[in-house]
This record gives structure tokens, sequence and C-alpha cells, in this order.
């Protein structure tokens, strides 16, 4: 047992953390830690750094742009993205619907999407969730009917992240009403451009519009747009959320908020003294950082007992991952709430942020504070909530 | 990185437990703890024999060269089977003194015994006034001729009641408080003037209050230099803390084991209990932190022989930080899920759950970590 990183581990780390902080423009930098939402724009740009990087999809197959790292390695340059800070890759495409094609798609699939999505010259988003369809997504209605070498889509997703800036929507469907409700689903690829679809933003109460409703009207689909076989969809989507281990903890974005938290409260100043000097106040950033060191150790256990094990199966210490990952970003912000204290209450929409002639109300950073607060009670809910996190482990793991 | 054990380590795994599985049960623990010195002379001559008594010790020393990773193995078994013999006090805690600062002689004369397992010691190094702060030393040595005279009360010694030999921290300069000025010497349990008041700790081992009273020690008896003992005394007490964590991690793997045997063979309503959604998610939670403490626990292994006092401390705080919550939740689910029976001596799970209650206390408890971290500036600092 050795848990320090190796000698090739080390050189490397420098070598990715050395390359973000020369490669991302400084001003997508600064948005990020004013805690502003990244804009398309500058994740293209970023993206595309990374991509003449060859660096876009490092954990995808070599055939399709992947780099051949270690899972310790692919954890080493997030940990080093998120700290830099630069902008998280677009998970719809990278992490999702890229493994899925590479997987269970066909050639002519493969080498028409996974290129696109490694550039982000497509830009994907999931259509999975739907008003009737949360926690019990297999019970999901939005039909496809089979018409000549067409798909007919009929019906309605929701919390569709980013769908307004999305070229096309990875979805689950029903092909089959009368099979038990996994066994009727497909994956389908849709062109947003499609007649037929109607995005239509949600307001969430951090006051930002990040999710939207797509509905679906009449709108036809290649048959060549299948991914896989018809009615196998459910087990795709299942391989989908399975697949995303190696981030979601966020340790490294809990980690540079923590930075951020302790530079912060080194400027505000309570009763006569810095807050970073009030005890009881660093004590409750400690018993954070506590928590996020045990959860980034299991992260590595994790990480490093991947390359031993029998293909599909998991780590059964994976399954926390999510829910102390989701518990501590939770964390994080409240202590940003601490810090930022009365001057959390000015409500500033981050539209009208960059374009203002006033003078900032209160500490120039002290609006975007709240909405994250308010923002990131999301963690908890998005990618199976933690209660089916929970249920999933007392099943899987704990023979319940 | 590298999280696998080596196949040495394996075997050392499969042995402990094996032996520990054969004659540790908790009926057997029951008979041990009613004996004299409340704990069994045969497990003892047992481990003897498997090396674990030797095994920190450096092979010049007549030991097995052991690292960290060996009595993190060792401890997490015997976490498991709840054991009840010193090889905490003797092997770990004075065993630990000998190793980083005992002279040729000194390990030549005690480190066989302890590893053979004819002599166990103690190390006596808190104080009533003291609580978790070993440095808050009013015990008195005065040089005496070539020797020394020994003058105070030391607290909650383990198995200070049964060990042949202590190890007594006592100021030989400085103020109460001072780092500075503390030694560490070598006192017979039966020397002139060592009186011990034994007694039953709350999770079924034994501890002594020890008054020394003019106790006549040589010149030999010193071990390092004359008020030098601090940095000794705080390295041993954090390579403690990571043996208390690998110690508790063995307790929470049974703890959680236990109440899942009892979720899926209890029933009410006309049904297991564990079918119940209220019921499973705290047996999660007892998973979660379960494996949150396995990781602290490796991490504080790794870092608490490491030679940076300050990033060693900051390690090991927030690894006992980490085991003493999760002994409040795990001992607080456990109990709960098992119900009444819970509550009663005759199930293994309340004894568990004290041993654990008193882990968080030795050696700090998580409050007086997270103290210590936070005056350390944490773990996430612009440097790290």
């Amino acid at each position: 047992m050795d848990l320090r990183f190796t000698e090739d581990e080390l050189a490397f780390r420098d070598e990715v953390r050395t390359f973000f902080r020369e490669a991302l423009p400084p001003s997508i930098r600064e948005n990020i830690v004013a805690g502003h939402h990244t804009s398309k724009e500058e994740l293209v740009t970023w993206t595309r750094i990374l991509h003449d990087k060859g660096w876009a999809v490092p954990h995808w197959p070599v055939e399709h742009g992947g780099t051949g790292w270690s899972p310790i390695k692919q954890y080493i340059y997030l940990e080093e993205m998120s700290q830099t800070p630069a902008p998280a890759p677009l998970a719809f495409g990278v992490n999702m619907v890229g493994p899925v094609i590479y997987t269970f798609g066909n050639e002519a699939q493969k080498s028409r999407f996974l290129p696109r999505i490694a550039s982000l010259e497509d830009w994907w988003c999931q259509g999975f969730s739907e008003p009737g369809s949360g926690s019990d997504l297999a019970s999901l209605k939005t039909r496809a009917v089979r018409d000549g070498d067409e798909y007919v889509v009929n019906g309605q997703k929701t919390w569709t992240t980013l769908a307004q800036y999305a070229d096309w929507i990875f979805c689950l469907v029903r092909t089959d009403p009368d099979a038990r409700k996994q066994s009727g689903i497909s994956f389908l690829l849709i062109d947003m451009k499609s007649p037929g679809i109607t995005v239509r933003p949600i307001q969430t109460i951090d006051g930002g519009v990040e999710v939207n409703e797509v509905f679906f009207d009449d709108v036809r689909v290649p048959v060549e747009n299948l991914v896989g076989e018809e009615n196998k969809g459910w087990n795709y989507a299942k391989f989908l959320l399975g697949n995303e281990r190696v981030n979601i903890a966020r340790v490294g974005v809990s980690k540079e908020r923590i930075r951020r938290i302790k530079e912060l409260a080194a400027q505000q100043r309570v009763g006569g003294e810095r807050m970073i000097d009030q005890a009881e106040f660093r004590e409750k950033v400690a018993a954070v950082e506590v928590r996020l060191k045990a959860l980034e150790m299991t992260q590595l256990r994790v990480l490093a007992g991947e390359a031993k094990r029998e293909k599909g199966t998991q780590d059964p210490a994976s399954s926390i991952l999510k829910i102390k990952g989701s518990e501590i970003q939770q964390a994080t912000t409240e202590l940003l709430m601490d810090v930022v204290g009365p001057y959390a209450m000015p409500y500033i929409p981050e539209d009208e942020i960059d374009g203002r002639n006033e003078p900032s109300i209160g500490p120039d950073w002290a609006s975007t504070i709240a909405p994250a607060y308010f923002n990131t009670r999301k963690v908890s809910i998005y990618g199976g909530s933690n209660e089916i996190q929970k249920n999933i482990i007392a099943k899987a793991i704990l023979g319940l | 990185m590298d999280f696998d054990l080596s196949e040495e380590q394996t075997m050392l795994k499969d042995s402990v437990e094996r032996l520990l599985k054969d004659q540790y049960g908790f009926e057997a623990r029951g008979k041990y703890r009613a004996g004299d010195t409340g704990f069994s002379e045969k497990m003892w001559n047992q481990y003897a024999e498997l090396g674990l008594l030797a095994l920190p010790f450096a092979e010049e020393d007549g030991g097995i060269g052991g690292g960290a990773t060996e009595t993190m193995i060792v401890m997490e078994a015997f976490g498991k089977a709840l054991i009840l013999e010193p090889f905490f006090a003797s092997v770990i805690l004075a065993g630990g003194v000998l190793r980083h600062a005992g002279n040729g002689e000194q390990k030549s004369a005690l480190i066989p015994g302890i590893a053979d397992g004819s002599l166990t010691m103690a190390l006596a190094c808190a104080e009533p006034q003291g609580r978790y702060d070993l440095f808050d030393v009013e015990t008195s040595a005065r040089k005496n001729g070539d020797g020394w005279v020994i003058d105070g009360k030391k607290a909650l010694v383990l198995h200070g009641d049964s060990v042949g030999k202590l190890i007594v921290s006592a100021r030989t300069s400085g103020g109460a408080r001072d780092e500075d000025g503390i030694s560490l010497f070598i006192v017979d349990a039966g020397a002139d003037g060592v009186s011990r008041h034994g007694y039953p700790t709350q999770d079924g081992l034994r501890a002594a209050e020890i008054t020394l009273q003019s106790v006549k020690v040589g010149a030999d008896a010193l071990i390092g230099s004359e008020g030098s003992a601090w940095p000794v005394i705080s390295r041993v007490a954090d390579e403690a803390v990571a043996a208390l964590c690998a110690e508790a991690v063995g307790c929470f793997e049974k703890m959680h084991e236990l109440t899942l045997e009892y979720l899926k063979t209890r029933s009410q309503f006309g049904t297991t209990i564990g079918s119940f959604q209220a019921l499973q998610h705290r047996a999660v939670d007892m998973f979660v932190e379960l494996e949150q403490s396995r990781s602290m626990t490796m991490y504080a292994s790794m870092l608490a022989t490491g030679d940076d006092a300050v990033e060693r401390a900051r390690a090991v705080s927030a690894a006992k930080v980490q085991i003493g919550e999760s002994a409040k939740i795990i001992g607080r689910e456990a109990i709960q899920l098992h119900g009444g029976v819970g509550m009663t001596m005759e199930y293994a799970i309340g004894h568990y759950f004290k041993r654990t209650t008193m882990i968080d206390i030795l050696f700090g408890d998580a409050n007086h970590h997270l103290k210590r971290l936070a005056q350390m500036d944490g773990l996430i600092r612009e440097d790290a």
C-alpha cells in the first residue's frame, strides 16, 4: 500500500497544471472565480484549446481521441482543471452520450458524432426526465412510433440542462408501450433543429436559467439515429448513469471553493477581527475539510481499484461518492453564506452584473453567493437523488 | 498510488483474523475479561507466537520491522474482535517511545521482552488536570545523585494496573504547560513509592491512576535527553491515534455487519425489518461512515510515520475527527436499529458502541482534534 502519487503521476500533475494555467484565457478564469456561469462561447473556446492539445476526451478509447491515461491520471487531470479553475467539459457530450455511442453505437454513428462531441462542434443535452418521471425514470411516457424509416416522437422532457444551446438531444423514448416498463424503452439521438421541437426555459430559485422543458410534437427522427437495439435503451441508460464515477464527487470543485472561502474570510471583519482568525469559523471550515479529505481518499481507492476490477463491476465504495460529494458541495456554499453575511441580500440578476455602470452593492463578489447557495441544492437531487442512491446501496450492496 | 496489500500483508491479515475468529468469540471474550488481569494470557502468548508483539520493532532490535500498514492491519483485526489484551499500551505506546527514543541498552533490555510477551509496559503520559494536553505535566523529576526522584500523579494509564514497567513523563524544567522541559523515565511498576489504583473502563478494558511518591530511579532510566521528550511524546501520540483509528474501523465493520444481520432476521409486522426504507437508509448512513473512516485511516496511517511533524499532526487530527464523528453516527444507528436488545449487556453490539466511544476519547476527542487541525490552518491551504 502506498498512497502517495508516483514520480510519474507527480510529473504529470505538474504538466497539466502548467498547461491549464498558461492556456486558459484569464477572462474565463476570472469569471469562474467571481462565481458567474460559464457562457457557451467560453466553454467552446476552452474545449477547442483542450482539443488542439489532444486532451478533450482523455477517458475515451484511444481510437476515438482518448489519451490512454490511467484512471488516477484522468482524476489528476480533472482535479487540476477544477482547481485552476477552468470550466468543466460539457458532461452531456463527453461523459454521457459519447461513451454510449462508442460502446453501443454503430460505425456510422461513431464516425458521425464522436469527433464533433470531442471538439464541441455539437452541443448535446440530455432528454431523460419527464414531468411524471423523476426518480421513477422508467415510467417515462414520451412515445416514438415507427413510421417507415422514421420514428415519430411525441411527448415532453424536462430539467433539460442547457438545452437552449443544444444542437442535439439524446432521449429515452417508449417504443413498446405493452412491455414491462424498463423493457419498452429506446435510446434516440434527435437533432434539436427538427420541426416540432419547442424549448421553454425554466427559471430556478437562484434566478438563473440553466434548465428547460423540451416539447416534442410529431418530431420525425431517422431510424439511423437509434442507438443499439430497439427496446434496449434502459440498459444503455443504466450504463450512462453508472459511468460518471471519475468525477462525480467533485472533489476539486469543493477544494477550490474552500480556498476561496478562506481567501474571502481573510477580507471580512467580524467583531473587530478577521473572520478567518475566529476559532469557531475555522473549526467549521476544518470540519468540512475533513469530510472532503475522506471523500478524496475514497475516490482514489475506487479509481486505483478500477483497473483491477472485472469490467462492469463497481467498487461498493463508489456508490457513496455522489452522496458525500453533493453534501460537501452544499456545505461549502453554506460556509460561503456565513462569510458574506448581510450583503448576501441584494439581488442582482447575473445578466445585469457585467454591464453595470453603478458601483456594486456590498463587496463586488457578494451578489453571486446566495444564488450559488440556492442553486447548489440541486446536486443532491439530480443524477438520481441521494435518497435513490441510498435505495440502490441498500439493495445492491447491503442486500436489504 | 496503490491501495493493495502486499502478499505478506495479506497473509498477516488472514492469520490474525483466523486466530481471532477461532478463539475470540463474544462469549470467550466475556471469560477472558473475568480473569485477574482482565485479559487472556493465553491469547497474549499466541499473539507473541504469531510475531504480532514484535511487529513494529526494527529487526536489529529483535523485531520484525513492520510499518504503518502492518499496524493498521493488526489493529483493525483487534477492533473486529474487541480484544482486551494490552497490545496498544505495551507495543504501540511504550514500544513506540522505545523505538523512537530509547538508547541501545534500553532497547536491548526491554524490546525482546515486549516482543515475546514476557514483559508488558504502559505509557503514563497524561495527568488529571491536563485533559488531552500531554504537555501539561506537573509530575516532577529532580536530580538525585546520578539518578532522579519522581513525584506526581498520572491519569488513565491504560493497563497500568497489570503491566511490569511504566514509562512516565515528568517535568525536569519549565512551567506546568511548557512543551520544553519534559523528560521520560522507565519505572518499575512495583518500585517503592509507586501506588496504582486500577479500575475497569467503560469498554471492559483496564486502566489505573498512578501516584508516584519519591520514586527513585537511576540515570539509566532517562529515555532520550533531559527536557526534550515532547517531540517523542507527540510523535508516539500521533502514531497511537492512527492505530486507534484502525481499531475503530474494525469495530465499525463489525457493528455494520451485526446490524445488517439483525435487519435481515428480525421480523415485525409480518416481514423482516430490513425491508423498511426508513431503516434501510440508516443502514446506508452507517455504511457511508464506515467507508469514509476507512479512507481516513489509510490516509492517517500513511502520514503518521512521516517525519514532517506538522503534516503528520494535520493528517492524524483529521482522521481522529472523522473517527469520532463516525463513532457517534454508527454507534447511535447500530443501537437504534437493534432496538431494545441493543441496550443489553448480553448482545455484542453495545460493547462495540462502548469501545468506539472510548476510542473517540483516547488521545483527544473529535472536538480536541478539530481545534488542533483548525489551528494548523486545516488541510487545504495555498501551499497544498
